[in-house]
């Protein structure tokens, strides 16, 4: 029983990892309704900038505000360049248009930070604690503790601030939003620079676990189930649905995939995504219905 | 195939055989007659082409062309024409390819033909399957059950030693390529069977899509509902076109493993290998026939002009992975400007530029 709660608490940590991807995404839907498969692309942009400050000897806050800028900056040359001549194109086109952009930010990102490992050291001790029953690092409760601040964020902008309720609106109705005065672009630029610093926390947090390198930019498929299964529009459910995703998808190696030969891994996690399509397409904790046939 | 197959073939052909067709026509020579011509001029071209070109540009790159043109065919049944996302392609050549190896292996004197046919099958039937909760779910929510595709055959062909007869790498060899008794193991043999294979599901795509099948298959993709209004089955159309799109792939498979590689191995056909095809339609045109041929040209063509480009500007060998990712962001930019500028792709622009050219007459003075 011990060593299912080992793989079960291993798992679970590795869930807050993914939701912290799987929030950029959860800001860029709710706001316009685009599924951006760039989100990982930028994780990987953000990271590979930071480290790049760090090893030309910057400071790290200053290294961080830095990057944060580069992705602000990233972010509105976005919304200008790719965003703003399809608004009206149809949601696949738009989608498309991401995959486009995650093809263009690898790119540059190699180009013009290289293609070496970096390592990344946050002086944060990954070794496991000692005293407790289940192995769990400090790293491992910094991350918690990071995706919880961040989802708290994220949610109180949403709901109080003036852009938040703009951009729930937008996300309902944009027709409507522009009908009673809200600025589209400026909106859409404020959720993709949100994601743009989401992505630099996630590339921070998964640079130092891994190292900043090309792999960072597939985290963005694991964040995909995460999100069909907590919801596209919730800020909640991604919390659960990474929780989920991690667990089940080490239970299912651990129990499941050493009967058929391992590496379950890769796969088990969209089988479940399609199960809960399935049986539940909104998710969760969505609160829209996902346009069903 | 009629007069609009010279502007795809090739630009070069297209020139010689629209001299044949657009100046004739307003001298009102039968259409009939001028196409056939046409045709008769470009099927000529295409299957003397081993005697005019060197074997690299035939196995390097007519042989892939071929292939990659036909997976983006069917790829392009599911999302140009049907609206439905996929991101499996690679997923639906990689089933095709081992089931016509399979096929070839166990059932002995096989006719090589009948086992691409069967890879294709197989490979539809699978695309079939991971199509199934398009009848629940839509648009890029797809994505999920295609990129489950895509993972899954990777590690099912990696992880049962059956599929490619338990060789140790999980690699497979392709077997002896002849049909009917002529062997086709030269790179003119090679691009003799991808035509051979890729002519015929071509006009047939064509054909499919002008008939009653595409045209639901477009209903669906313009608007569902409005489709289901006026008696289209919605849920029947788009299985097909998974169906289909997916027999395509396989068949794809087939040729890229057995005309081209040689050989193939399940990580050879991964989720990289889907996007290129994705990028094959996008690029090309989505919702047509011929713009696979253009966006499967551009794919293969563009890295070795980049390449021959920078080490003509620096003067030596270029590093390739700086290449590398030259080539990425131009795609990317590439893909992001023709949604923007022209989602029927270069094929619609090609047809342009061609209608242009041979309407042009000086100005009399």
């Amino acid at each position: 029983m011990a060593f299912f709660f080992e793989v079960l608490i291993g798992g679970l940590l590795a869930g807050v990892m993914y939701t912290m991807v799987a929030l950029g995404f959860v800001l860029i839907y709710k706001a316009s309704g685009v599924f951006n498969f760039a989100q990982g692309s930028m994780v990987l942009f953000a990271a590979l900038t930071l480290v790049t400050l760090l090893e030309h000897g910057l400071a790290f806050p200053w290294a961080l505000g830095a990057s944060a800028i580069v992705m602000l900056v990233v972010a509105v040359a976005i919304e200008r360049v790719v965003l703003r001549p399809l608004v009206h194109a149809p949601p696949m086109a738009l989608f498309l248009a991401t995959l486009g952009l995650a093809f263009v930010l690898e790119g540059l990102a190699q180009l013009v930070y290289g293609t070496q490992v970096h390592g990344l050291e946050l002086g944060i001790s990954d070794a496991p604690i000692r005293g407790l029953p289940v192995e769990i690092s400090k790293f491992d409760l910094f991350a918690a503790g990071v995706a919880a601040a961040l989802v708290a964020a994220i949610g109180i902008l949403f709901q109080t601030t003036r852009a938040g309720v703009g951009l729930r609106a937008v996300a309902d109705d944009p027709l409507a939003a522009v009908a009673v005065g809200l600025d589209l672009s400026r909106l859409w630029a404020i959720a993709w620079g949100g994601a743009g610093l989401v992505a630099l926390v996630a590339g921070l947090l998964w640079g130092a676990r891994v190292g900043v390198q090309f792999s960072l930019s597939l985290v963005v498929l694991k964040a995909l189930p995460v999100l069909i299964i907590g919801g596209f529009s919730s800020i909640g459910g991604v919390i659960a649905g990474g929780l989920i995703v991690g667990a089940s998808e080490k239970l299912a190696e651990v129990y499941v995939g050493s009967h058929m030969g391992g590496g379950i891994e890769s796969w088990f996690p969209y089988v479940l995504a399609v199960g809960f399509l399935l049986a539940r397409p909104t998710g969760l904790f969505g609160e829209r219905l996902v346009e069903r046939v | 195939m009629s007069s609009e197959t010279a502007v795809w073939t090739s630009p070069s052909e297209g020139e010689s055989a629209g001299a044949h067709t657009r100046a004739p026509v307003r001298k009102s020579v039968p259409l009939a007659v001028v196409r056939g011509a046409a045709f008769v001029v470009v099927a000529a071209l295409l299957v003397s082409l081993p005697l005019l070109v060197t074997d690299y540009v035939l196995s390097a790159i007519l042989v892939p062309v071929l292939a990659l043109a036909l997976a983006g065919i069917g790829q392009n049944l599911i999302t140009g024409y049907a609206g439905q996302l996929s991101v499996g392609s690679a997923a639906f050549m990689s089933v095709g390819a081992f089931a016509t190896y399979d096929a070839s292996l166990h059932v002995r004197g096989l006719p090589l033909l009948v086992s691409f046919a069967f890879g294709g099958l197989v490979a539809g039937l699978v695309g079939l399957f991971f199509g199934l909760p398009s009848l629940r779910i839509r648009g890029f929510y797809l994505v999920v059950s295609t990129l489950a595709a895509q993972f899954f055959v990777v590690w099912l062909f990696t992880k049962v030693g059956w599929f490619s007869d338990y060789s140790a790498s999980g690699v497979i060899t392709a077997p002896k390529l002849a049909v009917a008794g002529f062997d086709l193991s030269s790179p003119g043999g090679h691009y003799w069977l991808s035509l051979l294979v890729v002519a015929p599901l071509t006009v047939l795509g064509r054909n499919l899509v002008r008939g009653r099948l595409g045209r639901s298959w477009m209903a669906v993709r313009d608007m569902e509902i409005a489709a289901a209004v006026v008696g289209v089955r919605t849920g029947r159309a788009k299985l097909l076109a998974f169906g289909i799109g997916s027999f395509y792939c396989g068949v794809a498979g087939a040729l890229w493993a057995f005309a081209y590689l040689g050989t193939v191995e399940p990580h050879g056909l991964d989720l990289d290998r889907s996007f290129q095809v994705l990028f094959i339609v996008i690029l090309g045109g989505l919702g047509s026939i011929a713009g696979p041929f253009v966006g499967a040209a551009f794919v293969i063509l563009f890295p070795v002009a980049l390449d021959q480009l920078g080490s003509a500007l620096v003067g030596g060998s270029v590093d390739p992975g700086l290449l590398q990712n030259v080539e990425k962001i131009i795609f990317g930019a590439l893909v992001i400007l023709l949604l923007i500028k022209q989602p029927a792709g270069m094929a619609r622009l090609l047809h342009i530029a061609w209608i242009r050219i041979s309407r042009w007459r000086p100005r009399q003075a």
